[in-house]
């Protein structure tokens, strides 16, 4: 960086630009790679739930995360409004 | 018992088959007996860059499919009596260089050599995963670039799951980071990733940093590997890079920029 830029007061530098881009496409790239069974794995469950409850294709979602030492699989139905909402009196 | 080494990177033209040429050469200048192989099948370099390109009568697919004999194909280097060049076909293509065939000629070589240096293709296809495969360790080589970062990832990642050490639950391939083309002024400037960007993006030990250079294609030019460029930087960075592979400890070279007059550090340049 010159004295000049230091005046003029730059923009993020590029470099910086790309560690953050790589930092969060690495992070996203290594837990794809041990991810490979999820759809399969969502298909499944799928299955299994909605043989007992109605609910859509799209509204179910698997994901499995790292937080810290931890995996989290997280599994997430949503049902449909009508039978969600509680009984009105 | 010869350690195997393979040069990998995913992403192509970032400095596998320079390093290949000049590791493998560093290790035959401390008296190793080395060979080193260039598994880009169809796309055959590293004879060029190694300068026997003339020489070449059998490669080693002829040696896979029994068309020659190992010893037949094994140029030896010019300069250094303990190095051997195995060169790579120039027509067959890739689905050539079978498992079976890879493993009984690393089988082979491992009776007469101390170290096996694996040239690997670009990508992520069989030609890069037959170099892998039997490998010890690896040499990661990146560019401080965006896209040479992620695809080594990406290959540290093959390494880690489909490396025959990793198959057959032994110890984990040794991996080595070396960041090629590195350019001081532009990452004081921020225009660069640095070695410690880099390295903490990769997490994975560095062996050395080799400037950006004109030696290099000088070098190739000539058919020489850029080790015996003597004086020059990017043979010296190769030498240290060597002496940290066996185990000695040197501090980086070659990582600050040269000094700049007032004038360019006053208004950029």
């Amino acid at each position: 960086m010159s004295f000049l830029d230091y005046f003029l007061g730059t923009r993020k530098k590029s470099a910086e630009v790309a560690k953050d881009r790589l930092r969060l496409i690495l992070a996203h790239e290594r837990s794809a790679g041990t991810q490979d069974f999820l759809p399969q794995m969502q298909e499944e469950l799928l299955a299994v739930i909605a043989k007992y409850l109605p609910v859509e294709r799209d509204r179910i979602s698997v994901n499995l995360e790292r937080r810290g030492d931890f995996e989290v699989l997280e599994l997430n139905v949503l049902f449909p409004e009508k039978q969600a909402s509680p009984p009105k009196p | 018992m010869a350690r195997i080494i393979v040069v990998t990177s995913g992403k192509g033209g970032v400095g596998k088959t320079t390093t290949s040429a000049a590791f493998a050469s560093g290790l035959a200048l401390r008296n190793f007996r080395t060979v080193v192989i260039d598994f880009d099948v169809g796309l055959r370099n590293l004879d060029l860059v190694m300068g026997c390109e003339r020489r070449v009568v059998y490669d080693l697919i002829n040696v896979i499919q029994g068309e020659a004999r190992l010893q037949q194909a094994l140029i030896r280097d010019r300069q250094l009596e303990q190095l051997y060049i195995l060169p790579t076909s120039q027509t067959r293509d890739k689905e050539a260089l079978t498992a079976e065939g890879v493993a009984a000629i690393m089988e082979e070589l491992q009776k007469d050599f101390d170290y096996i240096v694996c040239d690997s293709p670009a990508g992520i296809e069989t030609g890069a995963l037959r170099a892998l495969y039997h490998a010890d360790e690896a040499i990661v080589v990146t560019n401080p670039e965006v896209s040479s970062v992620r695809d080594s990832d990406r290959i540290i990642g093959i390494l880690q799951a489909r490396s025959k050490r990793a198959e057959t639950g032994d110890s984990p391939v040794k991996e080595h980071l070396l960041l090629t083309r590195y350019a001081p002024r532009r990452v004081q400037s921020g225009e660069m990733l640095s070695v410690e960007d880099v390295q903490e993006l990769l997490r994975t030990p560095l062996l050395g940093v080799i400037p950006e250079s004109e030696t290099i294609l000088q070098a190739s030019n000539q058919g020489i590997p850029a080790i015996h460029m003597k004086g020059t930087d990017v043979a010296q960075a190769y030498e240290d890079a060597i002496a940290r592979f066996l185990g000695e400890d040197r501090p980086l070279r070659f990582t600050q920029p040269e000094k700049q007059s007032l004038f360019k550090r006053l208004f950029g340049g």
